[in-house]
C-alpha cells in the first residue's frame, strides 16, 4: 500500500493520522453528514419542488455570483496590498498590519451596520453618491461591498507568505536581460504568484458565499432581487421547515464543494507545473 | 442500580458548583425565564420587578425573571430546540401554538388564562415623518407612487404579519372587493417597499436612523418608542381607518415548568399580567390594557379604532397558509410570472 511506501522517517504516523481522522470526522464530517441526511424526509421530488422555486435560484445566484464577484475584486487589490506589505517598509506599517486582520476579527454584523451607515442615502458616502444615481446600500452592489470587506484579508494574507518567497533577484535578472517593468510582472512574477492568488481567490469566494451577518444589514432584503441564500435558510428554519432549510443547505454545500475542489484541483496542477 | 446514578449526580453537581459564581450557589431564589419577541423589552424591564416585589410580599420568595428577546419565530424556534423557557410571551398565538403542536405545551393553552390569554393588545399604526410631507391618511395613500414604506419581512418577523394582514383587512373591505382586487392591492403596497429588515426593531431602526422610507409601518407601542427614543417633534402617528387587533399573548411551558417545578411561580407571573397593577404598567408602556377602567384612564393615547381581528381570517393557520407560507399570498408577490 501507499501508506507503507510513503513512511516517513519520523514516528508516530499511524497515530497522528488516527487523531486526525477522527478529528475530521467529529468536526467536520458528522454534522455535514446530518446536513445530507436531513432534507430527504421531504422525499426526493419535495427536495426537488423546495429548491427549484424562482426564489430560491434567485438567491443561489446571488450568493454565488457576489461572491465570484467580490472575490475577483479582491484579487489585484489584495495583491497590492500584500505586496506593499512584503516590499517596502513604510512609518504606521504596523498599523496598516493590523488593520488589513480587522474585517477578520470584527463582528460580522458590527461590519454589516458600519457599512450600511456610511453607505445609505443619509450616510457619509451615501449622501455623495445619491445626487450622482449610484444606489449602494439595500441593493446587490451593497452586497457586493459587504462581501469585499469580509474577503479582503484572506486574499492578502494568503499571498504575503508566497512573496516573501519570491526572490527580488529573479525581478532584477529580468531588468539587467531588457524586460520592461510590465514584462517582467506579467512573465516572471504572475506566473510565481497564480497558485498563490487562486487559493486567495477560493478562500475569499468560501467566506462570502457563506457570509450572513454583514449582509443582512445592507442588503434590503428583497426576495428575487436583493436576498442570499444564507437569508432563505435563516427564514425556513423560523418557519420550522427544517427539512426546506437542509435541502437549501445541502445544495450550497454541494456547490461549494464542488466549485473549491476544482479551484484547489487547479492550482494544484499549477504548483506542480511551476516545479 | 440508583447508586451509579447518584454518585454521578452528584459528582456533576459539585463540579457545576464548582464552575458556578459563588453566589449563586448560596441564594436558592426561583428563577424565570420570560422568552419574548423584539419590541417588549421595555415592557417587561418595567413589570419584572413589579411582581417580583409582589411575589415577595405574598410569599417572602425571592424571585428573579430573565428575559430573552428576539424575532418571534426564532424565540418559538428556541424554546423548540430547547431554551428552558417558563413562559413564552410571543407576537402571535401561530408561534405558541407551533410549541403545543410539539407537545411542550397544552393544547388548549389559549383558554387558560382571560381574554385569548393576550393580557394587553395592541394594533398597527403609521408612523410618518414630522408634518406628515407625503400626506399619508390611510391605506390606499401608501401605494401612491412617491411614497416609500417600511416594513419588515412577514416570513422572519411577527409584527410584520400583523402588518401584513391589517393592509389585506381595509382591501378586502373596499367596495367591489375581490380577492383578486385585495391581492393587487397587496402588490402595489410591497413595491413601494424598499427594504425588508428581518424584524420590527431593524424596521424601526431602517427608518428612524438611516432616514429611509416615508412611512413605518408600526406596532403602535413601538411606535411611540420611536417618537419617545427618537425625537417626539420629528416623528408623528397617524391612524388609518382600519386596523388590526393584535392579541399578543402569554403561556407557561408545561415541559420546562414541570421539569424545573416552577409551575406555581410561573402561572403567578402570567396572572399578575391582568392586575390593576400591571395593567397600569402596560398602559404607561403604550400597549393597549384589557382592563376596561385602566382604559379609560389612557383613553387619550389610545383612541378607539375600527379593528379587524386574526379570526376575520380564519385564525393563525389558515391564515398563515394562505399568505405566508412558502408559495402563499407573500411568495406570489414577489415571484414574477405567477
Amino acid at each position: 500500500m501507499r501508506l507503507r511506501a510513503n513512511r516517513s522517517a519520523l514516528p508516530g504516523f499511524a497515530l497522528t493520522l488516527g487523531i486526525t481522522l477522527a478529528w475530521l470526522s467529529l468536526i467536520v464530517v458528522l454534522p455535514l453528514a446530518l446536513l445530507v441526511l436531513r432534507p430527504w424526509t421531504l422525499g426526493a421530488a419535495g427536495v426537488w419542488h423546495s429548491i427549484a422555486e424562482p426564489r430560491v435560484l434567485a438567491a443561489l445566484r446571488l450568493s454565488f455570483g457576489a461572491a465570484v464577484l467580490a472575490a475577483a475584486v479582491n484579487v489585484p487589490f489584495g495583491l497590492l496590498v500584500a505586496w506593499v506589505m512584503v516590499r517596502y517598509r513604510f512609518p504606521g506599517r504596523n498599523l496598516v498590519d493590523s488593520l488589513i486582520d480587522m474585517p477578520l476579527a470584527l463582528p460580522t454584523a458590527v461590519a454589516g451596520i458600519a457599512l450600511t451607515a456610511l453607505l445609505a442615502p443619509k450616510g457619509w458616502i451615501g449622501t455623495l453618491l445619491t445626487p450622482l444615481g449610484i444606489k449602494v446600500a439595500y441593493t446587490p452592489l451593497g452586497i457586493l461591498v459587504a462581501l469585499v470587506f469580509v474577503g479582503l484579508p484572506f486574499v492578502v494574507r494568503t499571498l504575503e507568505p508566497v512573496l516573501m518567497d519570491l526572490p527580488m533577484e529573479a525581478e532584477e535578472v529580468a531588468a539587467t536581460l531588457g524586460a520592461t517593468r510590465a514584462q517582467t510582472l506579467r512573465r516572471v512574477v504572475l506566473p510565481a504568484l497564480m497558485p498563490a492568488l487562486l487559493a486567495g481567490f477560493a478562500a475569499a469566494l468560501a467566506r462570502g458565499i457563506g457570509e450572513y451577518g454583514s449582509v443582512i444589514f445592507i442588503a434590503g432584503n428583497m426576495p428575487m432581487i436583493s436576498e442570499i441564500a444564507p437569508l432563505l435558510i435563516v427564514i425556513r428554519l423560523e418557519q420550522l421547515d427544517y427539512a426546506g432549510a437542509a435541502a437549501l443547505a445541502l445544495v450550497m454545500l454541494l456547490a461549494s464543494f464542488g466549485i473549491l475542489l476544482l479551484l484547489n484541483l487547479l492550482q494544484w496542477r499549477m504548483a506542480r507545473r511551476a516545479s | 442500580m440508583p447508586h451509579p446514578t447518584l454518585t454521578r449526580r452528584t459528582i456533576i453537581g459539585s463540579t457545576a458548583g464548582l464552575l458556578a459564581p459563588a453566589g449563586r450557589v448560596v441564594a436558592a431564589e426561583t428563577t424565570l425565564l420570560n422568552v419574548s419577541y423584539d419590541p417588549t423589552r421595555e415592557l417587561y424591564r418595567a413589570l419584572n420587578p413589579a411582581f417580583s416585589t409582589a411575589w415577595f410580599e405574598k410569599t417572602g420568595e425571592r424571585i428573579t425573571i430573565n428575559q430573552s428577546h428576539g424575532g418571534s419565530g426564532a424565540q418559538a424556534r428556541a424554546v423548540l430546540d430547547g431554551l428552558q423557557a417558563d413562559v413564552v410571551t410571543l407576537a402571535l398565538a401561530a408561534d405558541i401554538d407551533a410549541l403545543a403542536r410539539r407537545g411542550l405545551i397544552a393544547m388548549d393553552w389559549q383558554k387558560r388564562l382571560p381574554d385569548n390569554s393576550a393580557p394587553c393588545t395592541s394594533t398597527i399604526v403609521f408612523l410618518v415623518r414630522a408634518g406628515n410631507p407625503r400626506v399619508v391618511r390611510d391605506w390606499p395613500d401608501l401605494v401612491k407612487p412617491d411614497v416609500a414604506v417600511i416594513t419588515p419581512n412577514p416570513k422572519t418577523s411577527g409584527g410584520a404579519r400583523w402588518n401584513f394582514l391589517a393592509a389585506l383587512a381595509w382591501a378586502e373591505r373596499q367596495p367591489g372587493a375581490t380577492e383578486a382586487s385585495a391581492e393587487d392591492f397587496m402588490r402595489r403596497l410591497f413595491h413601494q417597499v424598499p427594504v425588508l429588515d428581518t424584524g420590527a426593531r431593524g424596521a424601526t431602526n431602517s427608518f428612524a436612523q438611516r432616514g429611509l422610507g416615508d412611512v413605518l409601518l408600526a406596532w403602535e407601542n413601538e411606535a411611540w418608542l420611536a417618537r419617545q427614543e427618537f425625537g417626539s417633534d420629528d416623528y408623528q402617528i397617524v391612524y388609518p381607518s382600519l386596523s388590526i387587533l393584535a392579541e399578543p399573548p402569554v403561556s407557561v411551558v408545561d415541559r420546562v415548568v414541570d421539569k424545573k417545578d416552577t409551575r406555581t411561580a410561573a402561572t403567578a407571573y402570567l396572572e399578575f399580567l391582568y392586575t390593576r397593577q400591571a395593567q397600569t404598567i402596560i398602559a404607561k408602556q403604550h400597549y393597549r390594557p384589557r382592563d376596561p377602567e385602566v382604559l379609560e384612564q389612557y383613553a387619550e393615547s389610545y383612541p378607539a379604532l375600527k379593528m379587524a381581528t386574526i379570526q376575520d381570517f380564519g385564525g393563525w393557520d389558515i391564515a398563515q397558509a394562505r399568505y405566508f407560507a412558502d408559495g402563499g399570498l407573500f411568495d406570489r408577490i414577489f415571484t414574477p410570472g405567477k
